[in-house]
């Protein structure tokens, strides 16, 4: 049973007030005595180089994922899906390093609670693709539909086509990369991480954005409440320029005109401090 | 949640039933207390197909004597159709209480809806000389096998699969609606009206008359009252977007169009697949795929987008 450790005085001095929990279990999700140390305890040992195939024709979502597990548990590090015939919620919630090869498109909810491996679909993905991502890297070679990236908190999401609206609603972290147009409230709730859209961005970009940084390559219908447009610096634009050439989606004239937006920091919620301000502060 | 799903040939007819009950079947798990299809046949001159129930499904399993009150019913529809000089060409029982007749008629359409929707229990499902509107409890499957759906010809039609959350599980409350008393005028929706009351007042001041209380229909009775008035689909799909509050997709048909409009917040999912032959649009991809199998190129429409394909 947890209890409360008032024993130890470390904040104390910065007029802070901890109590910590002792007797806790606590699980140990990463070794730092592994290689890389990035990788979940339970995370199955797969040679990229052994190849599975499965065929989504006439199968159930869950029947798909589930051969995709035990592919998995036989140590095969790439796995290739046929016909997946725009069914939903195939490929999720893979914590560890590995590639699949899509060939076709997903439904909703595809590609969801991901953290770590690499996805390349040849077709369109639909709503909520890849949600809540926190590594790896997803790459969509046509369209998309809306809240494209919910949430994601690391890793690169690409989608060389269209998306539809709310792309990366609730961004936490990572990047997004559209090629072509985003529909309305793209970025909504931003609060970090990296959004491109080659095309134009619909109506209330980056609405309520707390932070991070959005770059838009073509018009934009209108900004937000507390969206506001930013200097477009070199660093910036040598970001631009790596990750647009590493996905091959360099626009022709280049990225000197984009538009930078980030937070205005004028929500009533919002007090213009940094995270590591604030963690003194509180 | 709610499916909906819309599909027009752009050269020719194709057997559209079976096309629209594979795309409808497919999103089942959106709705499953109803289905609803408005399909169109090659237009009859001075001929109209007039689909009307006399009772509900749920009626056979505990009203009194219902089977003998609908024999009552049916034979005040015929007596009624009598005394306004229509001519029933053709006749068929889709099941106990749902008809179809094909009749011959130049009156007053809204004097005929009237003496029928009159009867007790009587309800028109559509009229027109293209549209029939098929609705009943169950997915795509029972419903288009019930009414026979597999083989029907057409150019366009949409259809609804129905998850029950702003009014009962009937067929009153199922889709498509028909704009009562408009010809070939049908509409399947999904989302929620916010202003529905407020909407509806305003249209029945102007003497519409609602046949549910279901907020979809009120989309068919605002489409059907302004091409009334002289307005392309088109320009009426864009003012039900400034007009009409709430989260919505809706589509819309006519004798020889396809409609769609999408709500200024885009919350209710459409995905749009278009070729020189043929136009299909679903709530999701997987009911297009039930039609074109193959790998195809599709997108999702943006907030306030509206469309019109002609047949």
């Amino acid at each position: 049973m947890a209890g409360l450790d008032s024993s130890g005085h470390a904040g104390e001095e910065m007029g802070l007030h901890t109590e910590p929990l002792k007797g806790r279990d606590i699980k140990t999700m990463f070794s730092l005595e592994n290689e890389g140390g990035y990788a979940y305890a339970f995370a199955p040992d797969v040679d990229f180089n052994k190849r599975g195939l499965v065929d989504c024709q006439d199968k159930e979502a869950t029947e798909i994922n589930n051969e995709i597990r035990d592919l998995i548990k036989s140590g095969h590090g790439t796995i290739v899906l046929e016909n997946p015939g725009a069914k939903h919620s195939i490929i999720v919630g893979i914590l560890h390093r590995m590639n699949f090869i899509v060939n076709g498109s997903l439904g909703y909810f595809g590609c969801g609670l991901l953290d770590g491996p690499m996805v390349r679909i040849s077709g369109r993905v639909g709503w909520s693709f890849a949600e809540n991502m926190m590594a790896g890297v997803c790459v969509v070679e046509k369209n998309a539909g809306s809240t494209f990236g919910a949430a994601i908190r690391g890793g690169d999401l690409v989608c060389k086509g269209s998306v539809g609206s709310r792309t990366g609603i609730d961004q936490k972290g990572g990047t997004i990369l559209v090629g072509g147009d985003t529909g309305a409230f793209s970025g909504f709730m931003m609060q970090r991480g990296r959004m491109v859209v080659c095309g134009n961005a619909g109506k209330n970009l980056g609405d309520s954005m707390y932070d991070g940084t959005i770059f838009i390559g073509g018009e934009i219908q209108d900004l937000g409440v507390d969206a506001v447009p930013a200097e477009l610096t070199d660093l910036d634009k040598a970001w631009l320029t790596r990750k647009l050439t590493q996905y091959e989606m360099m626009p022709e004239k280049g990225v000197d005109h984009f538009t930078k937006i980030v937070a205005g920091k004028q929500l009533w919620s919002y007090d213009n401090l940094e995270p590591s301000e604030k963690k003194l502060v509180l | 949640m709610c499916g909906i799903a819309g599909l027009i040939h752009r050269k020719g007819s194709s057997n559209v039933g079976q096309e629209m009950t594979s795309m409808l079947q497919a999103l089942k798990h959106r709705g499953p207390d109803s289905t609803g299809f408005a399909i169109y046949g090659e237009p009859k001159e001075n001929t109209f197909v007039l689909r009307f129930k006399v009772a509900e499904q749920e009626d056979l399993h505990g009203a009194l004597k219902i089977h003998e009150e609908i024999k009552r019913r049916k034979d005040a529809v015929d007596e009624t159709l009598k005394a306004l000089g229509v001519t029933v060409k053709e006749l068929d029982e889709a099941t106990e209480y749902a008809f179809r007749y094909e009749i011959q008629y130049d009156g007053d359409m809204k004097l005929l809806s009237d003496h029928i929707e009159d009867i007790e229990g009587a309800e028109i499902l559509s009229i027109g000389s293209a549209l029939e509107l098929i609705k009943d409890l169950g997915d795509a499957g029972v419903v288009s096998g019930a009414y026979g759906l597999g083989d029907f010809s057409g150019t366009h039609g949409i259809g609804h699969t129905r998850m029950a959350t702003e009014s009962d599980v009937d067929i009153r409350s199922a889709h498509p609606y028909w704009a009562y008393p408009y010809s070939d005028i049908a509409v399947v929706h999904n989302g929620q009206i916010t202003n529905y009351w407020l909407m509806r007042r305003q249209l029945e001041r102007e003497g519409q008359r609602f046949v549910s209380n279901c907020d979809s229909e009120l989309l068919a009775v605002y489409v059907a009252t302004s091409l009334e008035k002289g307005m392309t689909l088109e320009e009426t799909l864009k003012k039900s977007i400034e007009e009409i509050d709430g989260v919505f997709t809706y589509l819309v048909t006519t004798k020889d169009q396809l409609g769609m409009a999408k709500d200024s917040m885009a919350a209710k999912p459409m995905v749009l697949y278009e070729t020189d032959d043929m136009v299909a649009l679903a709530s999701e991809e997987v009911a297009i795929r039930a039609i074109v199998p193959h790998e195809i190129d599709t997108w999702d429409p943006y907030d306030e987008e509206v469309r019109v394909w002609q047949a």
